[in-house]
């Protein structure tokens, strides 16, 4: 029983990782309908800045804040130099680039900082908090990463439903000609829609590097398993991307458990399939009506 | 050469010295005759080669099958494939597999691997069929990550990460073994792309850009939608299966370490790269996917740094290479090449202008698969 | 994905054809002149090194100034972190013994490929080493899978590979006689350690924790040799492929299995992983570590962080491991304090951990045979060499290798080694053992580094 309890846990903290980062993948696919693989690795070099900065004796909380800054900028940076142009090319020139932007991006933390393990300190301790005689695996850090990321989808949310910000953001990425014709910037709204990807991205690598050993390579995993989520929850659906996020880490976490490791992607794939085999647009996206 | 079919003389008759270009108007026989020519080529090729370089010549072969059965899917039929790399290990292991626990001939064992990783390409392209483009991305991915870890977990059968020991084929008589094996891949490769091309002239063909030009169109125009989507991904499946199997030839042992997802990545990018939709862009791309590492690094290695920096410095490279040229060359190297030689072809006088484009190709002229590809 | 109609037929066909012949001529041009260039760079890095006959060429890759050896390692991805290290601490050796007039005057040439730890880099990188390169022999490469991949390559070719940088209890194959291991092997190291768990945990429940690949399975061999097996009570594992994050599953596993002793045969990533859900959960078991993973700076590196740096290295206080060079914080030791000289001068900036002193270890086995090869120098010379001086070839090790014309194995055993404060250090007897044969306390001396490196400034 304390296995299970354990397991789920764990699955739910890392839930909550992958759905920061596909929250982060539906951003950008509601702006520019383009999945971007170089997500992770926005993420993972924000985190490097990060660490710098803690080297160099920063206050944590500064150089946190300076990671989500710096992710905001990356995120607009990129959208505009390398994705506007792209605008009416192709469809999978964007996802070669977003490719390639993964690629350039690990080469560059390993030449400018080094490809040494290291480790990130967390923003609380990663003790297991203790209910009665047993300590879980629950630890104060746990209980940041679940608000963090409580706190990232409340403010998506609000900021979907409550702002007019919100307002022209959803109406430059269904109706971006519509939109336009109302007066919406629609290529700042889009650039935008990047940068708050970025800046969730950021948070996720904030929160995932303590966890791990931390190297350019570490958010590899995390943004295939938060694809999964994503696609399991609906690409443009915020809440999509939690609940995705949770099922892909409580059954990562139960099969790694119960059955084994190896079996994890194997226990994601089965998922996907069973998912979208009913739903082929994922929980929680709203089906297009079809147009002939 | 003379026009075998008799055709009509063409503009081209005007000038004395290109008739040699004209060509069989049957597409199997203008296939069979690229075939033919491209044999001799290669043939010339690796006689002057060094092992080294034949060696390499092999992995660009092995790497064009995959990528064209990708280019297939992908470019012709419009279903994005990050799994290309999975349907590789199945191949491979196949390979793998039957050279350790039975003693078939090899070509059985490697039309066993083409049959296998199909027949997995239909089961995944079952499903796949209602997916659009970014979810059949996120199933695929995942499938390249998990497919291989199979292996992994049942490491007697599969033989972890040792991996188990595939021998290349043994040549006839004083043939050197290596150039026997680059004949061997080279010979694979051109006779996917006779087949493929075939398969693209073909009711099939129309078939495949029907459903990726607008699915519900091609279904009210008859055309059998789904059924044509899991074709495509067993085609597609069944090249990656064949490289998958020259790459065990190849590299001499088969295991996960060859599989990850870096490989599915790559494909799809050299693929890309190379031009989607055509059959001379998996050239590029897979010209692009052995020698681009080599380049980079050794342009990174110009700088004196620690090898460390150099290397990952090389990954800058690549990945600064893939942008630019996503972004520079939208339709991929072969639609850049073929924008050029247009270019050029038209300023020879009697020609004239075989386009009317202004600038380099975009989607509105976007080659479909053939084997001219331009 | 395109959604544009598609170009008309008629005329443009046969101007699209004609430009189909020319773009597979092109391309045919383009592969030939990427293949020749490729040959054609190579030759200016092995700068004279061609088996021609200029003076003192006695094997591919010889001059009578220099010899050219080559590598593959990880230098990028997820197997570089740690491991990038050893190449280039390799190369500071070199670097020292080409600073003192080379080895019988030759100087050594070391080209390091980085194969990201993928066996089908390793095959290509390795023939462009062999074929292009023209290496002498492949010193130090990395990695089981890797190396299994080309070791049929070099051996038809007689290309010596010198020192594989693994354990692996394959690597002394009658039917690979150019093959070397270097380090002890996994299975003399976990049988090595399990005769410890049984001598000091007695009727302690005992639990594995290993990575599921030949590294794992060769050191749990060497477990269950010692081990009874009742006394085993959980066998966790973990694919390297898919290790993401903290492994708290596995952990959990074990401490509801009761395990009062764990076993660990992983990498120092992995250790890390192990460690941090532990401490989380308040488990504390004895941990008993393969060398692999329990270098302290580097574990306690990526401990540092756990609760905002308060615990860091303590974590890894009372651990149990194994040693068969002497630990790095062994500051006086001669062979520590000449390895940190060497990588001070040769390797600026590189810090003294396992991985470095690994390097530098295994580079002066490779200068040692090189010498005792002598000044005619051939591939099968140095293979012989090492076979004939096996236990004599100076090194910093704390037990004698044991090549032999019928054993390829390196380092013949490990002394046990304890973790307090951060630093390793080595008690009890040195022990040396064959995969099945009894484990023996050895009692030789080891021998102390030469005064050229000693006095090294």
């Amino acid at each position: 029983m304390s296995l299970f309890i354990n397991l789920s846990l764990n699955g739910i903290t890392n839930g909550m990782i992958f759905a920061a980062v596909a929250l982060g993948l539906v951003f950008i696919w509601r702006a520019t309908h383009i999945v971007n693989f170089g997500q992770g690795s926005m993420a993972m070099f924000t985190t490097y800045l990060a660490v710098t900065l803690l080297d160099r004796h920063l206050n944590y909380w500064l150089a946190f804040a300076a990671a989500l800054v710096a992710g905001l900028i990356m995120g607009a940076v990129i959208e505009t130099i390398l994705i506007r142009p792209l605008r009416g090319k192709p469809a999978l020139n964007p996802v070669i680039v977003t490719l390639g932007l993964f690629i350039l991006l690990e080469g560059m933390a390993g030449s400018i900082f080094g490809i040494g393990n290291r480790s990130f300190p967390p923003a609380f301790s990663q003790a297991g908090l203790t209910f009665g005689h047993t300590k879980v695996a629950f630890s104060h850090f746990d209980v940041f990463i679940l608000a963090a990321v409580v706190v990232l989808m409340l403010g998506t949310l609000a900021l979907f439903r409550a702002t007019s910000l919100g307002l022209r953001m959803r109406a430059a990425a269904f109706a971006p000609e519509v939109a336009r014709l109302l007066g919406v910037r629609v290529g700042r709204i889009l650039t935008l829609g990047w940068a708050l990807a970025a800046v969730a991205g950021s948070l996720a690598g904030l929160l995932v590097a303590p966890t791990v050993s931390f190297s350019p390579n570490f958010m590899d995993l995390v943004l295939v398993y938060a694809f999964t989520a994503a696609v399991l929850g609906g690409l443009d659906s915020p809440v999509g991307a939690l609940v995705g996020g949770l099922v892909t880490g409580l059954a990562l976490s139960y099969v790694g458990g119960y059955l084994g490791s190896s079996l994890e992607p194997l226990g994601a794939l089965a998922i996907l399939m069973v998912v979208l085999s009913a739903r082929p647009e994922g929980l929680f996206s709203r089906p297009e009506p079809r147009r002939v | 050469m003379p026009s075998p079919d008799g055709r009509t003389p063409t503009r081209l008759s005007g000038v004395p010295w290109l008739r040699w270009l004209r060509l069989p108007r049957q597409p199997l026989l203008r296939h069979l005759l690229f075939g033919a020519v491209a044999a001799v080529g290669f043939y010339l090729l690796t006689s002057s080669l060094s092992a080294f370089n034949n060696f390499r010549v092999g992995e660009i072969a092995l790497y064009v099958i995959a990528l064209a059965g990708l280019s297939l899917l992908t470019g012709t039929n419009g279903q994005i494939s990050l799994g290309q790399g999975a349907f590789m290990a199945v191949g491979a292991y196949t390979l793998g597999v039957l050279t350790t626990h039975t003693h078939w001939p090899m070509a059985v064992d490697v039309l066993a691997a083409i049959v296998l990783s199909g027949a997995l390409g239909v089961v995944v392209g079952i499903p796949a069929t209602r997916l659009k483009g970014p979810y059949l991305a996120g199933m695929t991915l995942i499938l390249a990550l998990a497919l291989p870890r199979i292996a992994d977990k049942y490491t007697a059968f599969f033989g972890g990460d040792q991996g188990l020991t595939v021998n290349a084929p043994t040549p006839p008589g004083t043939i050197d073994p290596q150039r026997w094996l680059t004949w061997i891949q080279l010979a694979g490769a051109i006779i996917v792309l006779i087949l493929l091309a075939n398969l693209t002239r073909s009711r099939f063909g129309r078939s495949f850009r029907a459903v990726r030009d607008d699915e519900i169109a091609a279904g009210l125009a008859g055309i059998h939608v789904a059924r044509t989507k899991v074709l495509a991904f067993t085609v597609a499946a069944s090249c990656a299966g064949l490289a998958g199997a020259f790459l065990g030839l190849s590299i001499g042992v088969v295991n996960t370490g060859e599989f990850s997802l870096t490989l599915s990545i790559y494909l799809l990018a050299g693929m890309v790269l190379g031009g989607a939709g055509t059959l001379v862009g998996p050239w590029w791309g897979a010209i692009v996917i052995v020698f681009m590492p080599g380049w980079s690094n050794s342009i990174a290695n110009s700088f004196s740094l620690g090898s460390a920096v150099a290397a990952n410095l090389s990954l800058v490279i690549f990945g600064l290479v893939l942008i630019v040229v996503m972004m520079a060359v939208p339709m991929g190297i072969q639609g850049g090449v073929s924008w050029l030689v247009g270019r050029a072809l038209s300023l020879v006088p009697g020609i004239g202008q075989p386009r009317g484009s202004r600038g380099p190709p975009d989607i509105a002229t976007t080659p479909d698969i053939t084997t001219g590809g331009g | 994905m395109n959604k544009e109609p598609h170009a008309k037929k008629g005329p443009r066909h046969v101007g699209r054809r004609r430009i189909g012949i020319v773009t597979v001529v092109l391309a045919t041009g383009l592969l030939a002149a990427a293949c020749s260039s490729n040959s054609s760079s190579s030759t200016t890095t092995t700068g004279g090194g061609t088996s021609s006959n200029n003076g003192g060429a006695t094997a591919p890759g010889v001059t009578a100034t220099s010899v050219t050896i080559g590598a593959t390692t990880p230098l990028t991805g997820p197997a570089a972190p740690g491991y990038s290290e050893i190449a280039a601490a390799s190369n500071a050796i070199f670097k020292w013994a080409n600073a003192n007039g080379g080895v019988n005057g030759r100087q050594i040439n070391y080209i390091i490929k980085d194969d990201g730890y993928n066996p089908a880099n390793t095959v290509t990188l390795t023939r462009q080493l062999v074929q292009q390169n023209n290496i002498f022999a492949d010193v130090g490469s990395l990695g089981t899978p890797t190396q299994l991949a080309v070791e049929s390559f070099l051996n038809t070719n007689k290309v010596p590979q010198l020192f594989v940088e693994s354990g692996c209890n394959c690597w002394s194959q009658s039917t690979s006689p150019w093959t070397f291991g270097w380090q002890t092997n996994y299975t003399v190291e976990g049988k090595i350690l399990g005769q410890y768990i049984k001598q000091n945990f007695a009727g302690q429940k005992v639990g594995y924790l290993y990575q599921a690949d030949e590294f794992g399975q060769d050191f749990i061999k060497g477990l269950d040799q010692e081990l009874s097996p009742t006394d085993v009570v959980s066998r966790q594992n973990y694919d390297a492929a898919t290790l993401a994050g903290p492994m708290s599953n596995q952990i959990a596993a074990l401490k509801s299995a009761g395990a009062q002793v764990v076993a660990l045969a992983t990498i120092p990533a992995a250790t890390a992983l192990a460690l941090l859900p532990a401490a989380s959960i308040g488990y504390k078991p004895q941990w008993v570590a393969s060398n692999v993973g329990a270098d302290p700076p580097t574990v306690s590196a990526l401990l540092k962080s756990f609760s905002q740096g308060a615990a860091g290295a303590t974590l890894l206080d009372g651990m149990v491991s194994d040693a068969y060079v002497p630990p790095e914080a062994n500051t006086a030791n001669p062979w520590v304090q000449a390895i940190q000289k060497v990588l001070t001068k040769y390797d600026p900036g590189a810090p003294l951990d396992g991985n470095t002193e690994y390097g530098v270890a295994l580079g002066y086995t490779f200068i040692q045979a090189l010498q005792k090869a002598g000044p005619n120098l051939t591939r099968a010379g140095i293979v012989s060499a090492i076979e004939s001086n096996g236990s004599k070839l100076v090194s910093p090790g704390l037990v004698p290798f044991t090549y032999s014309n019928s054993v390829h194995f390196g380092y013949s055993g490990a002394q046990i080694a304890t973790i307090s404060g951060g630093a390793a250090s080595t008690v009890g007897p040195v022990y040396t053992a064959t995969i099945n044969g009894p484990i023996t306390v050895f009692t030789g001396t080891p021998t102390p580094p030469p005064a050229s490196l000693l006095n090294l400034s």
